[in-house]
């Protein structure tokens, strides 16, 4: 009897960084062994599949014998030998490695549409993405439609930018078709510079074709011939795997001249950025790729008008060129219907910090913050208490737990003081100090600013120290007042984007958690116990045992006592490591 | 054209014009320190800040167009915080040292915190300090004085057409520099000099010469034909520093020869007189000795009435013995047309001969 078996690895980054390639490897020399030696008739082959999301559990392994999935988790080369014996031939899983139903729980509630592909698909091979549907809808926007049927469907599904800002996909591409020229250009903004994201990395690495075929038919909307997709030089996967989208593309006949036998012609290329974030603004990026320095200019012209090399422009982000395929053959009522009035569709969302599941989402617009955190996220680790949610990257802002109710869209998120941003997510529990969270993504977007204008270029510098100041317990009357005037100047005041959002960690935090700003000013103390100068260890006599365990891990010896008798902390030399209150077993350290 | 009130007066301007532009029509003064109206928009220092009706937030004027209808108003309450906030900032990465500056009084900040008062800062922090490598004779560059205007680039870019300077690193760390963080290695044309708001880039020429009781004389560059205006900065009859206005036919643009050649007016080597040949024909002199003692042992100084009939007198006598055409006459691209003019003439009509020419062809 023949059966169909495939074994698929996760080869996103999060696999190929836990060992993906060995599981892989070992899987193929199984393969070939048993072909040898047992005599079964079986068909069997293994595929690299690109990032499925679930990252905290990999390396993820799907079997599939006669279309019945089952998945495994964290697998390790060692094990693969053992399902392959067990479930391979002789058809029984290994229960003890199934992902389990946090792996159901954590993908029913998560709509894909840009993510449909990634991990099932071999992303080095069009063949693949083909046999999904693939460049269907760039054939049939080429052949069958004009370009302002295109704009038409783009602009009824209600698509809106995923780069962070939410423009109206379909009315900057009917700017675009309006616009005269003999040269005009459409770029994707792969740059991806927040820190920690790795959504439009994923859809790059697992589904790239997704992303060309999306070029396509925005070029032959907007009418431009010529592409560029703008992508960091440290996704070295990411520029393989489109680079060889793109060889394949153009031998098939899907881009260069006459693409698809049509009178229309598009060349696409590769640019790789140095990785500053601000080049992922949409005019540093252009002036990044015409050779200059990355730094955002003034918005005189758009960029539909005036863009890459002065001519007519259409930029988009990665994500949003992806859903583009999936409009065109679905149909724009069907995109619309999934998100809000407002915005349609879904988006992928990078979900990290302190919940159970952790990993990449994708989930319908509209869905609430707590839908996101405790359905999908499995709730708060350990046990503990929410506190906020970063949302938006750097430049996000913190929302608390009274407003999990709120919608995710790109207005409601700005309402609440946050911003969508590319879909950074970072759940912060109860030990997290919201002022020491401010400072770290400030730190960020202050060292990044181009320096081209005052307000960002100081006035976040400025910041920083106001808030280094409170945390080391030097905060002043007034300090409040004037991180809060200094937030809105910047706000107020800055050429683009970075400037404008910059603030957004310390405005929401001083809106919803001022009363840490004021305990670590007032009372020179840190409520969470986290900002270093302000916190004190001390052992508690009862509970010492005496068992020295603290003092040997001291690293500044400020620990004193004998045997068995209760220890003490000198105050002078405690360096504020935190090393004994890890160590000890009887929690006789309290920390404050 | 499109027509647009500006503080509730109205002004009519060409199409593709700036708020600020359209202000500048009506003399409505506007604070800027990154603007300069022959370079690219730019849009850095924030400080023209305007409240456009219906718009949500302030824009930069330096980098809006005019629309017809647009309400602008140019200065409010709110505006003018906002200025003086962004100045705040500024000055909070500044030396202060206008004491010992050599742009105090004529320094485009110094102005500015002069008309919004700011003496005390709430934002005093970390400063940017550099090493200075200024090993150039031209131009002293104290980046620490620098607001990242960035028209030093821009000028260097767009009008010289050189590039020698651009920004290098980010955030607070920004820095004008020459590649590689080297020296300033470049033409010398010095217009970064010029355009430069505050005291970052000064002439060397000029350090510690004065900044008070000038005179200043309009004149012409003598070394080309270009015929740049100039003017001249002269302090107890010494011409200390020389610049050129932006109204000028040149638009104030200058070469390295214009802006720093100059030290040659009160050269002891400089020659103010007419000389006559001394040493005999058939005698070599030693043209390695070009100190003007040494010429003055091959040549006698005379007053212009001796050295010109001196000339008249050998003319003739070798037009008389030799004809016209073996006398030829050369003159030079660095006199102004008027001149060349002239000099054709005169050895066309007077000496009688077509033999003239110069190096740039007549
Ligand atoms: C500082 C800064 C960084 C940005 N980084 C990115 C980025 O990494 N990727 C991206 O797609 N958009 C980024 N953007 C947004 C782009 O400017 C632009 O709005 C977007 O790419 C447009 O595409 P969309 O309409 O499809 O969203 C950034 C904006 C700012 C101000
Ligand atoms: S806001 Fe910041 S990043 Fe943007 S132009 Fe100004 S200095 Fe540069
Ligand atoms: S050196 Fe002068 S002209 Fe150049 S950026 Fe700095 S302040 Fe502006
Ligand atoms: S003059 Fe407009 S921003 Fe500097």
């Amino acid at each position: 009897m023949e059966k169909n078996i495939i074994i698929k690895v996760c080869m996103g980054t999060g696999g190929v960084a836990s060992g993906g390639e060995e599981v892989l490897e070992k899987f193929k020399e199984m393969i070939t062994k048993s072909g040898l030696n047992v005599k079964i008739d079986t068909k069997c082959n293994a595929q690299k599949v690109g990032c499925r999301g679930f990252c905290s559990k990999d390396v993820l392994v799907d079997v599939i014998v006669d279309d019945v999935k089952t998945t495994y988790k964290h697998i390790k080369p060692d094990m693969v030998e053992k399902i392959f014996n067990e479930h391979i031939i002789n058809g029984v899983p290994v229960n003890e490695w199934l992902a389990g139903s946090e792996y159901n729980d954590f993908h029913n509630k998560q709509t894909k549409v840009v993510l449909s592909h990634c991990g099932d698909i071999d992303p080095e091979d069009i063949d693949s993405y083909i046999a999904v549907g693939g460049y269907n809808a760039a054939r049939k926007a080429i052949l069958e439609m004009s370009s302002e049927e295109i704009v038409s469907i783009i602009k009824n599904s209600n698509l809106r930018g995923r780069g962070g800002a939410g423009f109206p996909t379909g009315l900057k591409w009917e700017l675009g078709l309006r616009i005269k020229s003999d040269v005009k250009y459409v770029i994707c903004n792969g740059d991806e510079g927040d820190p920690g994201a790795f959504m439009d990395r994923s859809v790059m690495e697992g589904d790239p074709h997704s992303v060309i075929e999306g070029m396509i038919i925005c070029a032959k909307a907007t009418q431009s011939n010529y592409g560029y997709i703008y992508v960091r030089a440290e996704y070295p996967l990411a520029v393989k795997r489109l680079q060889m989208g793109i060889d394949q593309c153009y031998t098939r006949g899907f881009l260069g001249q006459n693409i698809f036998g049509s009178d229309f012609s598009f060349d696409l290329k590769i640019f790789q950025g140095a990785g500053a974030f601000v080049c992922g603004e949409a005019t540093a990026l252009m002036r990044s790729i015409e050779g200059k320095r990355g730094m955002p200019s003034p918005k005189l012209w758009r960029s539909a008008e005036r863009g890459l090399w002065e001519k007519p422009t259409v930029l988009n982000n990665v994500e949003t060129f992806a859903n583009v395929p999936k409009i065109i053959l679905n149909g724009a009522n069907w995109y619309r219907k999934l998100g809000t009035d407002r915005s349609g569709g879904t988006k992928v969302f990078s979900l990290s910090g302190k919940v159970k599941n952790t990993g990449l989402v994708e989930v319908p617009l509209g869905i609430t913050l707590r839908e996101i955190i405790y359905d999908i996220g499995g709730g708060i680790e350990g046990g503990k208490d929410f506190k906020a949610i970063q949302t938006g990257g750097p430049s996000g802002g913190c929302i608390p737990a009274e407003l999990l109710d709120t919608e995710v869209d790109y207005e409601s998120l700005a309402h609440a003081g946050s911003i969508m941003g590319s879909g950074g997510m970072v759940v912060l529990d109860e030990n997290t100090c919201m002022v020491n969270t401010a400072k770290f993504f400030l730190e960020f977007t202050q060292a990044e600013s181009c320096g081209k204008c005052t307000p960002c270029r100081i006035g976040t510098k400025r910041m920083l120290e106001i808030l280094e100041r409170i945390t080391s317990g030097k905060g002043k009357e007034g300090d409040i007042e004037l991180l809060e005037e200094l937030g809105n100047h910047i706000r107020a005041t800055s050429l683009c984007g970075l400037g404008m959002t910059a603030a957004n960690p310390v405005l929401s935090t001083l809106k919803y958690f001022r009363d840490e700003y004021i305990a670590h000013i007032k009372e020179k103390k840190c409520p969470a116990a986290v900002c270093r100068d302000l916190i004190t260890f001390t052992i508690i006599e009862e509970k010492c045992k005496g068992c020295g365990s603290c003092k040997r891990v001291c690293p500044s010896d400020a620990i004193r006592g004998t045997r068995k008798s209760p220890h003490r902390i000198d105050k002078e030399l405690c360096i504020k490591c935190g090393s004994c209150f890890d160590a000890c077993k009887f929690k006789a350290i309290l920390k404050v | 054209m499109v027509t647009l009130k500006i503080d509730g007066k109205k002004v009519t301007v060409r199409k593709l014009s700036t708020i600020l532009d359209a202000a500048r029509k009506l003399d409505i003064p506007i604070p800027t320190l990154c603007h300069h109206p022959e370079l690219s928009p730019y849009g850095g220092c924030r400080l023209c800040l305007v409240e456009i009706k219906g718009s949500p937030k302030p824009v930069a004027s330096c980098t809006t167009f005019a629309k017809d209808g647009m309400e602008v108003i140019t200065t409010s309450p709110h505006l003018e915080k906002l200025r003086r906030t962004t100045l705040e900032l500024l000055l909070s990465d500044h030396p202060n040292d206008c004491m010992v500056c050599e742009r105090a009084g004529d320094c485009k900040l110094q102005e500015l915190a002069y008309f919004y008062g700011i003496r005390e800062n709430r934002f005093i922090g970390e400063r940017r300090s550099y090493k200075k490598i200024d090993n150039n004779p031209f131009i002293n560059r104290d980046m620490e004085k620098c607001i990242l205007c960035g028209q030093c680039v821009r000028v260097c870019n767009e009008i010289q057409g050189v590039g020698a300077i651009d920004f290098a690193y980010r955030g607070l760390k920004t820095v004008i520099s020459p590649p590689f963080e080297k020296d300033l290695n470049c033409e010398f044309c010095g217009q970064c000099v010029a355009v430069c708001p505050t005291g970052a880039l000064t002439g060397k020429m000029w350090a510690n010469k004065g900044r008070q009781k000038f005179k200043e004389v309009e004149t012409i560059c003598p070394y080309c034909g270009c015929g740049c205006n100039i003017t001249l900065h002269i302090r107890r009859n010494k011409v200390v520093r020389v610049s050129s206005k932006e109204d000028s036919i040149n638009g104030g643009w200058l070469c390295a020869k214009g802006r720093f050649g100059f030290s040659f007016i009160d050269h002891p080597d400089r020659l103010k007189k007419p000389l006559i040949r001394i040493v005999p024909k058939n005698q070599e002199f030693d043209s390695s000795e070009t100190k003007k003692q040494d010429l003055l042992k091959n040549f006698k100084e005379v007053e212009w009435d001796e050295a010109l009939n001196y000339i008249v007198t050998k003319l003739k006598e070798i037009k008389d013995r030799h004809g016209a055409d073996s006398i030829g006459g050369f003159s030079s691209a660095r006199c102004t047309n008027e001149e060349n003019y002239i000099f054709q003439k005169f050895m066309r009509a007077v000496i009688g001969t077509n033999n003239v020419d110069h190096c740039a062809r007549y």
